[in-house]
């Protein structure tokens, strides 16, 4: 047992003896809870770490790295006036990846003594020999610095020091003032946070220890009347990585009649009349489509195949005849890859193998010029970094949901960049003839190699002659991504920059959730597919 | 392939076992001072092994033992989760839940916890488990398959053993083992232009046949090389039953009778209330939970014991969801429905009777990326993928390019034209094993295609 959880266990039971925790509760169990953490540089780890390694290259081990994570998350849920669950959940456990013989071997436990971490590194080495068997091409990793170290998440409040009481307010508050719009049948609002303490450490003498927090309100919205209803989610408040003031700065209290009102709204809005329409997309809206059209095609693992059981493949291949090549879009179009934007979901010191991500262009003017990738990865590009005078290294996107589960390639926060001028959302509806302006996110599908995606929104307003004439329902469009892309022609400037983010986007085998963040501005594009959605039979 | 590891005739490293279970329960309860106290425990193992470009690129094992500690003063309620199961921090959780509890709002809606409940007599199982070994092998018959057709395939094999157990301060304990595992491959060409799936669910391991599995996608690789475009609009299709596998489960999920009481789903009636009893779809669908199905379905998530239930019987809804409270608000029963298992009834007809009798049709191996638009009419999109294929004068005649539909579940079983024989399939989108969804071929008229997909 570890020094940190006989320090732990002796301030529960003086707690249990005495058998009061703090009136003002969570913030005194907090702390009981908080000493089962990882302390950043606890002696323990960093032995425990030790053991983990030095076992993996006993049993032949040519690399290995050992996660040591505690994860803590509150989820509050309500309807209308009432308080329908609270659920705090802690998890902790490590996970150790080997390789050995060129293929890789994981092994998790959720029981942290010497023997069990050696035994475990042990399996996650005899896992490898095994997959070796079949491997045709052994995994070779890109080079990286040794890091140590401490990050963490810019928060100003943490969320669990926080009352339960004041959460519980705020968000039946919430659902008081949209309950008070005419019309606004039903109203369900939730808080989620999350708080990871992570320890990472590898054979290549890298030590780091981070701690990450997320935040994601959110409300939906329903009017019902004859026989119709209609919703309204509040998914312009995005999940951010960020404390509890993200929750206090967004208003939700003050928002939440708008929400209610276009849900009301939405029930006699004008059922849209199929055709091709110029979009006005607002970013609270296309942060969803640049996740799925653009960020999930230039994942290199896709790319090259490896996600073809589940996620998919990718348009954007092989990377050789792509590379400098593929006009993916407009020359307004700009994308860029990151784990640094103040406040985002992706945001980190390091990624799970100790890399300390850089920012880099994917799209420039509309022309690929890479893709997200990991230290194994990054080796499939040595030709084209070499080719473009540049280093050959991973850009940081490795990443694990838990200690349960293996890193992989995940996406980082990836960006549409501003334009130029200085152009607004309204601008861009000013500057429109004929179409239809989108608000928020709503359905979405697009196919396993990021061709065809169909999308909804929350709210679609009807453009004529530079004006909003009103509101409209059942509105979805269809694309094929580089012509979607293609049809850009007018991109909002920095002051019209917003961060949307999705906090558990799906990909691998199993199935492991990834939060990341997506900067964009308004822009539109010509001549998109609209369909009508509103069936009956 | 060597003899698989039988986790249950012994006790596996780190699974709880009824009597460990229980004890366990029993500690984390002697620390509890709330009205009322439910502690929920999982103790589960998981293996995994993925492929992808005809060899393994990751491969884990891991186990791990979660304890939901609910407390309740009156109808203040909260729960705390935790993975660490001593003493103190048993007591912690407890405490924490407690504090929790005290200090949130009533839930008028609460339900007081159960009292003991009386369970089927259940025969412990034997549930096989791969080895890394087992699983690299597998991996193996599908990837010598593929690259002897020089194609290349991608694949995910899971399997999940474990217990589940339910105790409260009422004196209700109840146990069970769950269990699941399933195989999938996509199996592509080299040119890029073909793809085939093949997919098997079963309880464990030893239901589990890889050589079929690679020999299905493989095949079905070949076959779709090369597709041709063909318009998009209503369709008569031949869906296969991992198809329909992917669809008609979407019911069960939008059959909760509060949202439809409330007028806020498909299942509300016109002027109040809901649709039971009311005619939904073709008088030949019968749709059922049945507990019997899986391991690991037989006891609800408030400890009763899971019911057959019977959603539409003869095209009529006669089952819609009720949880405790809703049941009492309307004078109903709660329904005991098992999580994740979902049959719908065959006929007579087989896959190759749907297609020889289609005079223009499409055949459909399964469905991907599928999303709701509209819940009025449970209208959801999605994309075919992994063999798509063109029926002319009662044969295949060619590969076709894939595509969107935006259709309804309950619009399709207003469609059939004929039933096959139900079989268990992988129907979900992760390959994780999940529920038993159990499946006939189906062929039904006027499916709703709206654009085309160049992804294969």
């Amino acid at each position: 047992m570890t020094n940190s959880r006989r320090d732990f266990i002796k301030t529960v039971s003086v707690v249990a003896a005495t058998g009061a925790i703090g009136t003002r509760g969570l913030g005194s169990v907090d702390r009981l809870f908080a000493a089962a953490q990882p302390s950043v540089g606890d002696p323990t780890y960093r032995e425990l770490t030790q053991v983990a390694l030095d076992a993996a290259r006993a049993a032949g081990a040519s690399y290995s790295d050992i996660r040591i994570s505690a994860r803590r998350s509150q989820g509050v849920r309500t309807r209308e006036n009432q308080l329908q669950g609270i659920n705090d959940s802690d998890t902790l456990g490590f996970g150790i990846r080997a390789l050995a013989n060129g293929a890789w071997g994981f092994a998790a436990s959720n029981i942290l003594t010497k023997d069990v971490v050696a035994q475990v590194a042990r399996d996650a080495v005899a896992i490898a020999k095994a997959n070796s068997t079949v491997q045709l091409k052994p995994i070779i990793l890109a080079p990286t610095s040794v890091a140590t170290g401490e990050w963490k998440s810019p928060i100003k409040i943490d969320p669990f020091d926080v009352p339960i009481g004041e959460k519980v307010d705020l968000l039946l508050a919430a659902n008081a003032a949209a309950m008070k719009v005419n019309g606004a049948r039903f109203v369900t609002s939730n808080m989620f946070f999350l708080r990871e303490e992570k320890t990472l450490a590898t054979s290549d003498g890298t030590f780091v220890v981070q701690t990450i927090y997320r935040a994601q309100p959110s409300m939906n919205v329903t009017a019902a009347a004859k026989g119709d209803f209609q919703s309204r989610q509040s998914n312009d408040v995005a999940p951010m990585g960020l404390g509890y003031e993200y929750i206090t700065d967004v208003n939700f209290v003050g928002r939440a009649p708008q929400w209610a009102n276009e849900a009301v709204e939405k029930l006699s809005a004008k059922s849209v009349d199929v055709g091709r329409y110029d979009l006005v997309l607002h970013p609270t809206h296309l942060w969803l489509t640049i996740h799925e059209s653009v960020a999930h095609p230039t994942e290199l693992d896709r790319a090259e195949g490896f996600e073809a059981n589940y996620a998919g493949t990718s348009f954007v291949a092989p990377p050789e005849k792509m590379l400098g090549k593929l006009k993916f879009g407009s020359k307004l179009m700009n994308i860029r890859g990151d784990r640094t934007q103040h406040g985002s979901l992706s945001a980190i010191g390091w990624d799970d193998e100790g890399v300390k991500p850089d920012e880099f262009m994917i799209i420039k003017e509309g022309v690929l010029q890479d893709y997200q990738t990991t230290r194994e990865q990054a080796m499939q590009l040595d030709w084209w970094y070499k080719s473009q005078g540049r280093p050959t290294r991973s850009h940081g996107c490795s990443y694990a949901q838990s200690w349960q589960d293996v890193q992989f390639q995940r996406m980082p926060n990836v960006s549409l960049l501003p334009g130029d001028k200085d152009i607004s959302y309204e601008d861009i509806i000013a500057a429109t003839d004929r179409g239809i302006a989108i608000i928020g996110d709503g359905s979405f599908s697009i196919d396993q190699q990021r061709y065809n995606a169909q999308f909804g929104g929350q709210v679609f307003y009807e453009i004529k002659g530079g004006k909003i004439v009103g509101m409209l329902k059942d509105v979805a469009y269809q694309m094929r991504t580089p012509d979607f892309w293609g049809s850009l022609d007018m991109i909002g400037g920095e002051k019209s920059y917003f961060l949307g983010g999705a906090f558990s986007d799906g990909k691998g085998q199993p199935s492991q959730a990834n939060a990341i963040s997506h900067g964009c501005v308004p822009s539109r594009f010509r001549n998109i597919n609209v369909i009508n959605t509103g069936r009956k039979a | 392939m060597s003899q698989p590891k039988s986790l249950f005739g012994g006790n596996p490293a780190g699974i709880l076992t009824r009597s460990e279970a229980e004890s366990l329960a029993k500690r984390a309860l002697s620390f509890a001072k709330a009205d009322e106290t439910a502690i929920n425990i999982g103790s589960n193992a998981r293996a995994n092994t993925r492929f992808a470009v005809n060899q393994v690129s990751t491969a884990g094992n891991d186990t791990d033992t979660t304890i939901t500690v609910r407390s309740t003063f009156g109808k203040r309620s909260a729960s705390v989760t935790t993975n660490k199961s001593d003493d103190a921090s048993l007591a912690a959780a407890v405490n924490e839940a407690e504090e929790l509890a005290r200090l949130s709002e009533e839930n008028p809606e609460y339900m007081s916890d159960l009292g003991p409940q009386t369970y089927p007599p259940v025969t412990p199982q034997t549930i096989s488990f791969p080895t890394a070994e087992d699983r690299a092998h597998a991996v193996k018959a599908v990837t010598d398959r593929a690259r002897a057709a020089g194609f290349i395939a991608t694949g995910y094999i899971e399997s999940r053993v474990g217990t589940r157990a339910l105790a409260n301060s009422h004196g209700l304990f109840a146990f069970e083992q769950t269990g699941g595992t399933s195989m999938t491959a996509t199996v592509r060409t080299p040119d890029g232009t073909g793809s085939g799936w093949g997919g098997a669910n079963a309880n464990d391991w030893s239901g589990i046949d890889a050589d079929a599995v690679g020999a299905t996608a493989t095949e079905k690789a070949g076959k779709s090389r090369n597709p041709v475009a063909v318009e998009p609009g209503r369709y008569t299709v031949v869906l296969e039953p991992t198809a329909v596998g992917n669809l008609i489960p979407i019911i069960a999920f939008s059959a909760q009778a509060r949202a439809a009481d409330e007028g806020r789903s498909f299942f509300s009636k016109e002027g109040g209330g809901n649709k039971i009893g009311m005619k939904v779809a073709d008088e030949r669908v019968t749709l059922v939970s049945d507990p019997a199905d899986n391991i690991g379905s037989s006891i609800t998530g408030d400890g009763r014991p899971a019911e057959k239930i019977v959603f539409i019987e003869n095209g009529v809804l006669k089952n819609l969801n009720y949880d405790r409270y809703w049941a009492q608000k309307q004078g109903k029963q709660p329904t005991a429905a098992a999580f994740g298992s979902m049959r719908l009834m065959g006929g007579d007809s087989s896959l190759a009777k749907m297609i020889a009798s289609t005079e223009r049709g499409i055949l459909v191996t399964r469905f991907w990326y599928i999303r709701p638009v509209d819940q009025r009419t449970i209208l959801f999109t999605g994309l075919t993928r992994d063999g798509t294929f063109l029926i002319e004068n009662g044969k295949v005649t060619h590969a076709i390019k894939n595509f969107r539909y935006n259709e309804s579940p309950i619009f399709m079983l207003n469609n059939v034209e004929a039933f096959g024989t139900p079989v268990r399939v992988s129907a979900s989108e992760d390959s994780s094993p999940g529920g038993a969804i159990i499946m006939p071929p189906l062929k039904i008229h006027d499916f709703n295609f709206t654009s085309l997909s160049d992804a294969v």
